[in-house]
């Protein structure tokens, strides 16, 4: 979970077209179609200033059902990250190719694909985690964060500049989860991971890892995130 | 027979509501459910698609992907299936009536992503219903989605009025409210074993 480039100052480029105008055959374009500094910017936006659960309010579905304990909020940020990935690269790839009035039913058709692939190799590999996770495997085809970065993003750029984004939501997904699934479960059970981190005499609350405690546990990490913000800004 | 629809009914309804208790379709809960006329315009068309969805993925299932050995394409299929429909039920309601569409039409195209519409088609394939119960599950699950997108709209309406602390401001405060309603809907649960 690094950055794609490391930090170190590059000077910063105007924020280029979304499609590079076809140069003309034999001429050498004046300049790449991105720098480094674009893939930053790309791999960074989707970590927290566009992040999906706390931002944007989208994929809360499997981010509250699965989020009882850390291990499945981590599992399930991996699962959706890695067919974000899958699914940013291949339309990418195939962007000059679909026409726009049939793209959301191809972009699906991909999506529902690589969802199928990550949904058989965890019943495969992880055949308790897939349990546990259930019905929001095959889901993940309707989380709107795939969908919305498959058209919004990767249908008008060149490769790694999806797939730097794919990376950054899919990371930025993924520590949502995880946040939300530590807090629950060791508020619910005392635990981390497992592990017990509160002392004994904390009685565990129960509700936090009940369907109502998703609810709440997420609205009380907003407002603490609100609040944050609120005196940064000040 | 008649008892275990009812049993049906009442649990996809209230004691595991799709919305509280499962959390499918949670995009719409929070994002239409700011006025009382969308969450019920939105609860409308979701009831419609969801049945029509249910019978159909359940028909697909039974006709194609079985007697073929396609379960692996299930995932594939169904949402295929379900955003050809939805586009469907746009042009015919279109088509017969202008009323129903000015209604209907903007939340119609919001519901192919909806995942309480897949996650219908799916569970009735994990309890392997059979048509009926496939029919009343789909007609019950609707109906408490649409039940939890009014009340949470009723609230949200006074919700407007109140005065809330300025960090819970926003979405906080939604999710806190829907959790206190998850927290009532779960009284039902001593009503149905299972």
């Amino acid at each position: 979970m690094e950055a794609t480039t490391p930090s170190r100052p590059v000077p910063l480029a105007a924020e280029p077209t979304a499609v590079p105008a076809p140069a003309p055959p034999g001429a050498v374009p004046a300049r790449p179609a991105f720098t480094t500094a674009d893939l930053t910017a790309d791999f960074t936006r989707g970590l927290w200033k566009e992040n999906g659960v706390f931002k944007q309010m989208l994929g809360l579905c499997p981010t509250l059902a699965v989020t009882t304990t850390a291990v499945g909020g981590l599992a399930m940020g991996l699962a959706t990250a890695a067919v974000i990935l899958a699914s940013n690269a291949s339309v990418s790839l195939v962007r000059g190719a679909i026409p726009s009035s049939v793209r959301i039913p191809a972009f699906i058709v991909i999506i529902a694909a690589f969802v199928t692939v990550v949904d058989l190799a965890m019943n495969a590999f992880t055949h308790e985690l897939h349990k546990t996770l259930g019905l929001f495997i095959p889901l993940i085809v309707v989380n709107c964060i795939v969908l919305g970065r498959a058209d919004a993003f990767a249908s008008k750029r060149p490769l790694p500049r999806a797939l730097a984004d794919g990376l950054g939501v899919g990371v930025g997904f993924t520590l949502a989860l995880l946040a939300l699934g530590v807090v629950r479960e060791m508020l619910g059970f005392g635990t981390v991971f497992g592990t017990h981190v509160l002392p004994g005499a904390y009685p565990p609350f129960l509700l936090f890892v009940l369907p109502p405690g998703a609810f709440i546990a997420l609205g009380l990490m907003l407002a603490a995130i609100n609040r944050g913000q609120a005196r940064m800004g000040a | 027979m008649a008892g275990e629809l009812a049993l049906i009914a009442v649990s996809a309804m209230l004691v595991n509501n799709f919305v509280l208790a499962r959390f499918l379709g949670i995009c719409p809960f929070l994002g239409v459910s700011r006025r009382m006329e969308s969450a019920v315009g939105m609860s409308m068309a979701v009831m419609f698609v969801m049945t029509v969805a249910s019978l159909v993925t359940w028909l697909v299932q039974r006709l194609v992907l079985t007697p073929f050995g396609l379960d692996y394409l299930r995932t594939v299929t169904f949402i295929l299936v379900i955003a050809s429909l939805v586009q469907l039920v746009e042009m015919v309601v279109q088509k017969t009536s202008p009323v129903l569409y000015q209604a209907l039409g903007i939340f119609l195209p919001l519901i192919t992503t909806n995942c309480a519409i897949l996650g219908v088609a799916l569970l009735v394939q994990q309890k392997a219903y059979g048509f009926l119960q496939t029919l009343t599950f789909a007609v019950a699950a609707s109906a408490g989605f649409g039940l939890a997108l009014v009340l949470l709209a009723g609230l949200r309406e006074s919700l407007a009025l109140a005065r809330v602390p300025r960090a819970f401001q926003g979405n906080a405060i939604v999710l806190v409210t829907a959790g206190i309603l998850s927290l009532a809907f779960m009284g039902f649960s001593g009503l149905v074993r299972g």
